[in-house]
């Protein structure tokens, strides 16, 4: 009798899964994009997507991870459109069939910021290979992402750049966090470290203690979005109708004007640049 | 919302009767009870049995059980979330990102504690009345719900331990749900992304309204167990 009592309960959870599964699978169900813990956790899509919904009725469901690992949702086809910064993986993305095509959606900058007394010395300095060098040449602590994400990348290769192998250090001072930028950013604040990341999520970020930015503009700080569609003939179960619409949107006037009219404390975050619109 | 004191920013969040803010405790106990409506149904039968019968591989089972409970929330997320994934065998079901794969995840972490909980409570309770019960005609299956509410005082403790395993659990949920804004975001995966913005003392405030949930719930079952124990005349 056990076992019959224990089949039948077995049996009502996988009928009440299924039937879960069932709605989630309804044609006009929400869409899924795989993006960056910096468009997130800036508030951007909090901004933008009630905007988007309140033109076309479809619902983002926004899941917020490193680009690399973003990607990889997207390639396990667990995401319908991916939204991300890193051009070289995007590329790659779309050329190994993953995804249709990608459109360059917005831009913004990365920043390094490193406690008020800056000990290594670079504030006002210009060029961001020359300061990583410096911070490399005193030792002073330098927090990466160390997670695989646009930022942690494009940090690589500045350093790169800098002719410092980050791989070399041992640790002393050089050291990966493995988390997003938020919590890279609160090591950096309670080690008084230095650390590169994008303007936005540093705009919103509210735990920085001693830190502040040292240096910008570097025109090698340049930060790119990208949007694709997640190939709709590699994974057939794609919401291929609702993420061109909202690929589309992105790249109109209109949700180009949305990204632009995001704004914290008076500051612009995004620039939109699409090519598709006029804007 | 900057204000730096926790317990301010705790009690401004509630009076606030912000609309987000009650769907995101709404769905923290929908999956976490959910998790252990599930794990209660299998795992106190389940332990029950366990303590009951004797068969080869039992002793196995009962180790693995009992080490499980340690089983940890972010592997226990991976595997799920492997298991769901699009590529994965179960991903034409589309349950990845879901509150169902969150429920999923913690019913696989509770499952354990109720199974060997629950076994200790009948396997002590099966030696103290197994001649009696077998005497009454009562034995084998027949005897499980008996000897069950007769530990129910002390199965209390197995409900509590999972729901606690399961409402202060952020790993798993936040790998198999995303940590969807207005869709798998729960209490802890709004504290982990609060304390990545920087937003140290409302992350923390959210860990005073989890804590105070919790502490709700276990004064409840508390009473209630004063109240039922007073009513069954047990002198304790």
């Amino acid at each position: 009798m056990v076992g019959k009592v224990a089949s039948l309960f077995l049996f009502l959870a996988v009928v009440a899964l299924g039937a879960a599964a069932a709605q989630a699978q309804s044609a006009t169900g929400p869409m899924t994009v795989a993006s960056t813990t910096s468009t997130e956790q800036s508030g951007l899509f909090g901004a933008i997507l009630p905007r988007f919904r309140a033109r076309t009725g479809i619902e983002v469901r926004v899941i917020a991870q490193g680009t690399g690992q973003a990607l990889e949702t997207a390639r396990r086809g667990d995401a319908d459109v991916v939204f991300v910064h890193d051009p070289a993986s995007e590329e790659r993305f779309v050329a190994e069939g993953f995804g249709v095509r990608r459109h360059e959606v917005m831009y913004n900058d990365f920043v390094l910021v490193g406690p008020k007394a800056d000990p290594a010395g670079v504030r006002g300095m210009t060029d961001i290979a020359a300061a990583l060098a410096r911070i490399a040449a005193r030792g002073a602590p330098f927090a990466s992402r160390g997670d695989e994400s646009g930022t942690h990348k494009a940090e690589l290769r500045l350093w790169q750049a800098a002719v410092v192998d980050v791989r070399q250090t041992g640790g002393a001072w050089y050291r990966e966090t493995g988390s997003g930028m938020g919590p890279t950013l609160n090591v950096a604040s309670a080690t008084n470290a230095y650390a590169l990341t994008d303007r936005g999520t540093w705009l919103s970020f509210r735990n920085r203690g001693e830190l502040e930015i040292l240096l910008a503009g570097d025109r090698r700080l340049f930060n790119q979005y990208g949007v694709i569609l997640v190939n709709p003939a590699r994974h057939p179960h794609v919401r291929a109708r609702q993420g061109q619409a909202f690929i589309d949107w992105l790249l109109s006037p209109e949700g180009q004007k949305a990204i632009a009219d995001f704004r914290i404390g008076g500051e612009q975050l995004f620039f939109p640049n699409s090519k598709a619109s006029a804007s | 919302m900057s204000e730096s004191n926790p317990f301010v920013a705790a009690w401004l969040l509630i009076v606030s009767g912000d609309p987000t803010l009650a769907g995101i405790v709404a769905l923290s106990l929908r999956v976490t009870l959910s998790a252990l409506a599930i794990a209660l149904v299998i795992g106190l039968p389940g332990g029950a049995f366990l303590a009951m019968s004797r068969f080869p591989g039992r002793g196995l089972l009962v180790i693995g059980c009992n080490a499980l409970m340690g089983l940890p929330p972010v592997v226990a997320g991976l595997a799920i979330y492997l298991l769901l994934s699009r590529a994965g065998p179960l991903g034409p079901l589309g349950l990845l990102f879901t509150p169902s794969a969150m429920v999923m995840a913690q019913t696989v972490l509770i499952l354990p504690i109720v199974l060997s909980l629950s076994r200790q409570v009948v396997e002590d309770l099966w030696s103290e009345y197994e001649e009696q019960l077998r005497s009454l005609g009562c034995s084998g299956a027949r005897a499980i719900p008996t000897l069950l509410w007769d530990g129910r005082f002390s199965l209390v403790t197995a409900v509590l331990a999972g729901f606690g395993r399961a409402s202060a659990e952020v790993g798993a949920v936040l790998i198999v749900g995303g940590n969807i804004a207005g869709h798998t975001r729960t209490i802890t995966t709004a504290i982990a992304l609060e304390t990545a913005k920087g937003e140290l003392a409302l992350a923390l405030g959210l860990g005073i309204i989890l804590l105070g949930l919790t502490l709700v719930l276990n004064g409840g079952a508390y009473l209630m167990g004063q109240y039922a124990r007073r009513s069954a005349g047990q002198p304790w």
